[in-house]
């Protein structure tokens, strides 16, 4: 089986934030949550990168340790999913992610957390593939339809890259090799402990 | 025949703007600055700091593009937590329980005198089982959220065990609010009896008449009680502000680095907290016979008091002789 992975070519990306736009419009995600954003670090500054960031989908993922209801699984394509009816929105693994993927939707008590809402690899979660009620859960489910995530499909620049974690190494160690830099695979060394070399 | 002329010129004109070509276009790579994806996540990881930048949503938090303390605090939650609670929480039960089995119930040495004196009256009572319940409750569904994935979920399978949980969570959001109003109260009640004194370091250095032989003098308050009481008051006030911290998560420009503090300080102390309370519940009830009077119906038997408080009661005395016949007011002859 792949094992699918995000790579986020920072060399390539210009901020349009047609990723986030994209996520929000394919999964109808409530007002407040984004599953996807666009980082721009050394704003201004020589170094400057703008780094799409999401779900990294982890090995030995930190949410799934902490949770205290065990809501998380691990899908045979190493997309890491939730499920709704089991969160409790108590906010654990927003502290353990190291990317701030989970969100919340102002909902709880005091207006407190509801129940944590991430990105998906656009995989839907644990209902019944293409359902209304996994839609209206989690977003559409494109895997089940042999696609890939939107995002990576949408980026103007194909900066952002989605799917089997050979394949995107093997795409983005051709472009760094031929225009000769890189700044390598943002996130990947925290989530798989392993980075792309070139 | 111009041409000629020119084509020198020309071919001079190239040689001299060349190296400004050069300098105009150098290798993309340079100019651009050098950034390195894995090693900045390894500065941080190593050094501490977060990768940060800029975003266009309005939104602090998430400007923080990778965050490498997460790690830290899932080793705090997954294990430092898991253990500090199991070894407090465990601890208590098994030193209790084998202090039961070799001291026994502590009675009362002079026997019941059958006679009791007034120690807590309806307020102090009512306030004490407000803080007591809610903190049952808040203890419980505390416990749940660390211990409960492991104990409870493979008994009651994930989605009855999901629904005891979201129940407890809301639970204990709202049951933090009388816990709260009870502990400022506890402090405004208690507060005069329980200020430290000498007499409390010979009470803990007399094992408290709990190990050592012999009853210690103390006044309305012993040396174990006046630590619950502290234990109480500030232990409970920190684990309230840090929970409240927590229970707003929206609120306040507050970033994931803040709450994963307030949690690790929540709970520890709760943890600990919880320990300290079930000793304190033991020598309520089972472990000390007249005990739970003080509570129960606020009248406590005489002896009990003269054993445990013989300061207090002589204080009580005098005051009630004060009332029956006030000095200057010589009894009719």
């Amino acid at each position: 089986m792949a094992r699918m992975k995000f790579l986020c070519d920072a060399d390539r990306c210009i901020e349009c934030n047609a990723c986030v736009t994209a996520c929000k419009n394919e999964h109808e995600v409530p007002w407040g949550i984004n599953r996807r954003r666009v980082v721009t670090i050394n704003d201004g500054r020589p170094g400057e990168r703008s780094i799409s960031m999401a779900c990294m989908h982890c090995t030995d993922a930190p949410c799934a340790a902490v949770c205290p209801t065990a809501c998380f699984y691990t899908t045979a394509d190493a997309v890491v999913l939730h499920d709704k009816d089991t969160c409790i929105g108590c906010g654990y693994c927003f502290y353990a992610c190291p990317f701030g993927a989970p969100q919340y939707p102002r909902v709880g008590n005091f207006g407190g957390r509801g129940k944590m809402d991430k990105c998906t690899y656009c995989a839907g979660g644990p209902q019944q593939d293409n359902t209304r009620v996994e839609y209206t859960q989690y977003g559409s489910n494109r895997l089940a339809e042999g696609k890939l995530p939107l995002c990576a499909e949408m980026c103007s620049t194909k900066a952002l890259l989605a799917g089997d974690s050979e394949m995107i190494a093997t795409i983005y160690r051709e472009r760094v090799q031929r225009r000769g830099y890189g700044s390598g695979a943002w996130g990947w060394r925290t989530a798989y402990r392993e980075n792309i070399t070139t | 025949m111009k041409r000629l002329i020119l084509a020198p010129f020309l071919v001079l004109l190239l040689a001299l703007s060349a190296p400004a070509f050069a300098q105009n276009a150098p290798s993309p790579g340079s100019s651009r600055g050098t950034v390195n994806a894995e090693e900045m996540e390894l500065q941080r990881m190593l050094q501490g700091g977060r990768v940060e930048g800029r975003t266009t949503i309005p939104d602090a938090r998430s400007e923080v593009l990778i965050q490498p303390q997460g790690k830290a605090w899932r080793d705090f939650h997954n294990v430092t937590l898991a253990w500090v609670g199991g070894i407090a929480v465990g601890g208590m039960l098994l030193i209790l329980i084998a202090f039961y089995l070799t001291r026994g119930r502590i009675m009362v040495e002079g026997g019941l005198a059958g006679r009791t004196i007034s120690r807590f009256n309806m307020l102090e009572r009512v306030n004490h089982w407000m803080v007591a319940s809610s903190f049952i409750v808040l203890g419980l569904t505390g416990l749940n959220l660390t211990f409960g994935r492991y104990v409870l979920l493979p008994i009651m399978g994930p989605y009855a065990f999901a629904d005891v949980s979201l129940w407890g969570k809301i639970a204990h959001n709202f049951v933090a609010f009388p816990f709260t109003l009870g502990i400022v109260v506890m402090a405004l009640l208690w507060v005069k009896d329980n200020i430290p004194n000498g007499r409390d370091i010979e009470w803990f250095k007399m094992g408290g008449g709990l190990i050592g032989k012999g009853h210690p003098k103390a006044g309305r308050f012993n040396g174990g009680q006046k630590m619950i009481f502290w234990i109480t008051v500030l232990g409970g006030g920190i684990v309230a502000a840090s929970g409240y911290f927590l229970i707003f998560p929206f609120w306040g420009e507050f970033g994931v680095a803040d709450m994963q503090l307030a949690h690790i300080i929540h709970s520890v102390l709760s943890v600990l907290m919880v320990a300290a309370m079930i000793a304190h519940i033991y020598i309520g009830s089972v472990g000390m016979q007249g005990a739970f009077d003080a509570m129960g119906s606020g009248e406590v038997d005489l002896n009990w008091a003269k054993e445990h408080h013989p300061l207090w009661v002589e204080q009580e005395m005098a005051k009630a002789r004060q009332v029956v016949s006030p000095t200057g007011v010589k009894p009719a002859e």
